[in-house]
């Protein structure tokens, strides 16, 4: 059996329809990324899965006893709230010191145990965020553009890091990403999402999809078309061609 | 013992210390402050309703700050800032209470009594409610602590980890309503959110976990309230006042502290 099944999911705010009809199922031990352009619904579909928004339509199906690691898009600790790494590790879990140390060994900030959450770099947060999600063991994690706010070379090795958790644990990991160019070298699976989902499959068959390539753009294929998206929307909502939309990106910003 | 006022007053100041340290932290982390005094404010609409119809004050303030906590939870994101809108609904209830209070006819009532509190007339009765108040908050904290917590940090990690974030919003909203209902005898309305948040203000300076900066709230707040006390005893000053006095003196202090140390580094 699947670890989450989604079933014909409609979400709906207000009149702004944010996802229809969308279907898919992750299994155990997969890599799965999806990427969309802003205002496509992603981070309310990962919000769904976790419960935090009800569906309008469609169902949402976990496996029986589903551990869930999340990671959130952005974390803000107050700064009137003091939170040390290893409190915070035991959030929701209690767990021993020594698995503390492990999971912050194997998200790859061995040495932080006793800092202050405010007190470490970017990099050092996400990963700690990444430590918590994985200490429990989890099925399954879900990371929501879990690299905003890095450079470059830090996102990169943020993913090397997720995928050697996967590794080391055998967990399934959903996640969101804009940074598009490491999506084919590391995840196995790709959805497409734009309000529903476009096209799905290995990187390389999502690649060289018609759907894709409207949505991402041609001439350059692969990585580079993953990446040039961003700036430029291959929708043209003018001439209502290619793809049907009843949303509008601009409107829909603010709703992912 | 509890026949001498001075050990009742000490008492009742403890007791409230310790119901609104650990909320306090709460009220100052998911910057509640507003908030907390929308609902203390309310508070004086509850006492004037609560002696119209003869009922216990203590009923009636927690009935109507619960009532305005709920009002203030539905409106917020509806148009209006949270600021705005804290602000309207604070100062309204405050002004409506006040009216109300003066329709009262036959009731003879000390307004000062209830705007700044009235420690040193602490009753054995209001003792066994105060502390009551104070056992059931510091209950419903110690049961909720985590969930509150994961809660106050991010509502997506909370969700993940199968807590309702909107939940335990409620139960915070619920412990603010007796914690206001129990303070008023003490500090009275108008100083009910001094308590709450100075001394978790102050215990922000000397923690480095969430549980001991309320420990710490915990600590600040009793002490103010002995030394408030003595102090009102030896200056012959208004007794809840003088304990928000020595809260602020002792926030001032460990802030002052804490500059020096971090400009020695």
């Amino acid at each position: 059996m699947s670890l989450i099944s989604v079933q014909n999911l409609s979400i709906r705010y207000g009149a702004q329809t944010v996802l229809h009809h969308v279907d898919l199922t992750i299994d155990r031990g997969e890599i799965v990324t999806i990427v969309g352009p802003n205002g496509s619904g992603k981070t309310t579909l990962l919000k769904a899965i976790i419960g935090a928004i009800e569906p309008t339509a469609g169902q949402i199906t976990l496996k029986r006893g589903l551990r869930i690691g999340y990671v959130p898009q952005r974390l803000h600790i107050d700064p009137t709230l003091p939170m040390t790494v290893q409190r915070f590790l035991r959030l929701t879990n209690r767990v021993t010191k020594q698995a503390c140390q492990s999971a912050l060994a194997t998200a790859g900030v061995p040495s932080v145990l006793h800092q202050q959450m405010a007190s470490l770099s970017g990099g050092q947060f996400q990963r700690v965020l990444l430590a918590r999600a994985i200490i429990h063991q989890p099925d399954i994690l879900l990371l929501d553009e879990a690299t905003q706010g890095l450079d470059q070379r830090g996102s990169a090795s943020f993913y090397q890091q997720i995928e050697h958790v996967r590794q080391q644990t055998g967990c399934a990991v959903l996640m969101i990403s804009h940074d598009l160019h490491v999506v084919m070298s590391t995840s196995d699976r790709v959805i497409c999402l734009n309000g529903h989902v476009c096209c799905q499959g290995s990187p390389a068959v999502v690649a060289s999809a018609p759907e894709y390539r409207a949505l991402f753009g041609t001439g350059t294929g692969g990585a580079l078309a993953l990446y040039r998206h961003e700036h430029d929307h291959g929708h043209d909502h003018d001439n209502g061609q290619d793809h049907d939309h009843d949303c509008d990106h601009n409107k829909m910003d603010g709703a992912a | 013992m509890f026949d001498d006022f001075m050990i009742r007053a000490t008492l009742a100041g403890i007791g409230v210390a310790l119901a609104a340290a650990p909320l306090g932290c709460f009220v100052v982390w998911r910057r509640m402050a507003y908030f907390g005094d929308a609902t203390a404010h309310a508070a004086m609409l509850g006492v004037a309703l609560s002696l119209a119809m003869g009922m216990s004050v203590f009923v009636g303030t927690i009935a109507v700050a619960l009532l305005m906590a709920l009002i203030v939870t539905n409106l917020s994101g509806r148009g209006y800032a949270m600021d705005t809108l804290l602000g309207v609904l604070a100062h309204s209830a405050l002004a409506f209470g006040l009216v109300a209070v003066s329709f009262l006819s036959g009731v003879r009532i000390d307004l000062m009594a209830y705007l700044f509190g009235d420690i040193l007339a602490v009753s054995k009765s209001d003792l066994m409610v105060i502390w009551g108040g104070a056992a059931c908050v510091m209950g419903l904290i110690i049961w909720r602590w985590s969930a509150l917590l994961t809660a106050t940090l991010n509502e997506e990690l909370a969700y993940a980890s199968g807590i309702n974030p909107k939940r335990e919003q409620l139960l915070l909203t619920l412990g603010l309503a007796i914690t206001v209902a129990v303070a008023i005898k003490v500090v009275g309305v108008l100083l009910i959110a001094a308590m709450l948040i100075i001394p978790s203000a102050a215990a922000r300076n000397l923690a480095r976990t969430p549980e001991s900066m309320a420990i710490f709230a915990a600590i600040i707040g009793s002490l103010s309230a002995v030394l408030g006390l003595r102090g009102a005893y030896v200056f012959d000053t208004p007794a809840g006042p003088t304990i928000v006095c020595v809260a602020a003196l002792i926030f001032a202090g460990l802030g002052l502290r804490g500059a020096a140390k971090s400009a020695g580094h």
